[in-house]
């Protein structure tokens, strides 16, 4: 991404992407973004009452019942997935489902499934990682950078 | 009240999402990096915790709740046993919802085929 | 004969017969009476995308063979590309076939390339008989290109949506059927775009140029022609290249100006973006739909120009922009007009 900005662009080309840019149809950003509240607020109310269930049913304390609730969601997400209906309702839905747990188990289900056909080893298990794994590292790494600056500065946990 | 607080910041971390999407133009691998190392930094800061208590799933089913959870594993075993606890730790908390994703994918590729 | 970038065609060789093979989307469009054989099932009950993109091309060329009514031994060549990578599925195909192969990528430029090569060789007498195919597929394109077919992401209002599907033709020395008098090869153009979803844009200052090219070489109008056609601009590239032909004064509206991703799906009821695109997309429309109009005697002279995006998704990653390319072939009924 940090590449796209050192090509030089030439006043033919700077024209001509003036042109495009006018033309091409805008994403409905203001659409986009109530469809978003609307499925994420949704999923996320749900989740609340999952959690909920888990206490009261499972016994479960309030700092574990997050757990199994989000196994759960990635459950629903990983069917739903395998239905081949995810994709469907992602693309009316957007971030809406892409931003809950709910999306990266889709992520992670679809390059699973996807990529059977080059077998279990080199397809399915090389690739399952493949649109989830940045989401790991980034994670990660930033854990690492704040985990060592706590250290540094000798600040105490939370 | 719980309910109403989960619905609307799980709605608004959405839409922080569909923006770095339609407006940043960001790939949603990097739009979901960017929520997930967001998450992280909050909790760095001690402000994802107090979220949590007032929006309860709405803070924890987000992709930020990762990034949380991560930071939390590392500064708990950083507590308890010192600076190795900086690796140790990342993966402790988190543990469920990778383990799931990666379980559930898995019987998924072996049972399911591709709809297109 | 060469003239400029443009190849004329004394001998004018002939398409004598074709076929097109295309999946269930395509089937619920507004061509799907024009297709030879729509399958329901986008996996063609294969185990994988791309052994079902492979029997679509193959059934595509088989069948063509049987139209124009020659069998596999008189084939000389066959040149044919797709868009997998290292061209399996043409590749897999020529293995069946047995045949000389010439593969070729122009991505979704294909067709034109393959068939503007097929007729050179049959002029030049390096032939008899050519068969020019390309295939694409939906979900061998998108899990290549973009996210596996199941991940959710939100595709934008400029994505195209590659076809499913397969068009073959067999272009001779001689026999019966529409004739292909000229074609002009394509140059790269490339104005910086680099948004992969926005291939239209990315692709109509090749159109263009190509056109304007062609016109010039051959000291013709556009309203030498019953129909210009684009391969894939679809609804973005389409309206982009209007302005262009404004903008080079090319007087496009004495003739009817359409483009193959806009006639293969119906844009108001199928999820399809701003429309088709993929190398089936021109195939499929020009040996389905286009040359049974002329046959019918509704066309007499199209020029076809199939449009193709030369990224892969290591470039686009590397952050370069997407160089196009666009091949234009004029096909005529045998009746000549001046």
């Amino acid at each position: 991404m940090a590449n796209k900005n050192t090509k030089k662009v030439t006043p033919t080309q700077k024209e001509y992407q003036d042109l495009a840019k006018r033309i091409e149809p805008k994403r409905p950003v203001f659409k986009n973004c109530a469809r978003a509240f609307l499925v994420g607020g949704s999923i996320c109310l749900f989740g609340q009452v999952l959690q909920e269930m888990f206490m009261h049913y499972f016994h479960f304390d309030q700092s574990k019942a997050g757990n199994p609730t989000v196994a759960c969601l990635i459950f629903i997400s990983v069917v739903l997935t395998s239905f081949g209906v995810y994709d469907n309702f992602a693309q009316w839905a957007g971030a809406g489902s892409a931003v809950p747990v709910t999306g990266f188990a889709n992520a992670m289900a679809s390059a699973a499934i996807e990529y059977r056909s080059e077998g279990l080893v080199l397809g399915t298990g090389s690739n399952m990682f493949k649109l989830a794994g940045s989401v790991i590292v980034f994670g990660t790494f930033t854990a690492f950078v704040v985990g060592l600056i706590y250290l540094i500065f000798g600040i105490s946990g939370g | 009240m719980t309910y109403v607080w989960a619905f609307v910041v799980g709605g608004l971390i959405c839409v922080a999402g569909q923006i770095l999407l339609d407006v940043c133009k960001m790939t949603p691998g990097a739009a979901m990096s960017t929520l997930v190392v967001c998450g992280a930094i909050l909790d760095g800061l001690q402000l994802y915790e107090p979220l949590i208590q007032f929006a309860g799933a709405g803070a924890t089913v987000p992709i930020t709740s990762f990034g949380n959870a991560l930071v939390h594993g590392a500064l708990a075993e950083l507590e308890r046993d010192g600076w190795i606890g900086i690796v140790t730790g990342i993966f402790e908390v988190t543990s469920a919802g990778i383990s799931s994703a990666i379980i559930f994918s898995f019987l998924a590729a072996l049972f399911v085929k591709p709809k297109g | 004969m060469l003239a400029g970038r443009t190849w004329v065609f004394e001998q004018k060789p002939v398409i004598i017969g074709t076929a097109t093979v295309v999946g269930p989307e395509e089937g619920n469009g507004p061509l799907a009476n024009d297709f030879d054989i729509i399958h329901g099932d986008k996996m063609l009950g294969q185990k994988s995308w791309e052994k079902a993109e492979h029997v679509l091309l193959e059934e595509a060329v088989k069948l063509s063979l049987e139209y124009a009514g020659i069998t596999r031994e008189q084939v000389d060549f066959y040149i044919g590309g797709d868009l997998l990578n290292q061209i399996t599925s043409s590749s897999l195909t020529a293995r069946t076939l047995s045949v000389p192969y010439i593969g070729v990528f122009g991505a979704c430029s294909t067709s034109m390339e393959s068939l503007a090569l097929a007729a050179f060789l049959v002029n030049a007498g390096g032939a008899k008989h050519v068969v020019s195919a390309t295939s694409s597929h939906n979900s061998t394109a998108e899990k290549q290109f973009r996210y596996p077919t199941e991940y959710g992401s939100q595709k934008p209002p400029t994505a195209q949506y590659t076809v499913t599907g397969a068009g073959a033709a067999v272009v001779a020395a001689s026999g019966s059927g529409p004739v292909i008098t000229s074609a002009t090869i394509g140059r790269v153009v490339d104005m910086g775009i680099t948004d992969p979803f926005n291939m239209g844009a990315a692709m109509a200052p090749a159109a263009v140029d190509t056109i304007q090219a062609h016109l010039k070489d051959l000291n013709r109008q556009p309203s030498d022609y019953d129909m210009i056609v684009t391969g894939d601009l679809a609804s973005v590239g389409y309206k982009i290249a209007l302005e262009l032909f404004r903008k080079y004064n090319v007087p496009i509206e004495t003739t009817h100006y359409d483009d193959c991703g806009l006639m293969v799906y119906d844009l108001n009821n199928q999820p399809v973006q701003a429309g088709g695109s993929g190398c089936a997309c021109s195939a499929a429309v020009t040996y389905g739909h286009l040359l049974k109009r002329m046959a019918r005697g509704e066309l007499n002279r199209i020029l076809v120009v199939a449009t193709g995006a030369l990224l892969s998704p290591l470039t686009y990653q590397q952050g370069e922009s997407i160089p196009c390319i666009a091949h234009a072939v004029c096909i005529e009924n045998g009746g000549n007009r001046a």
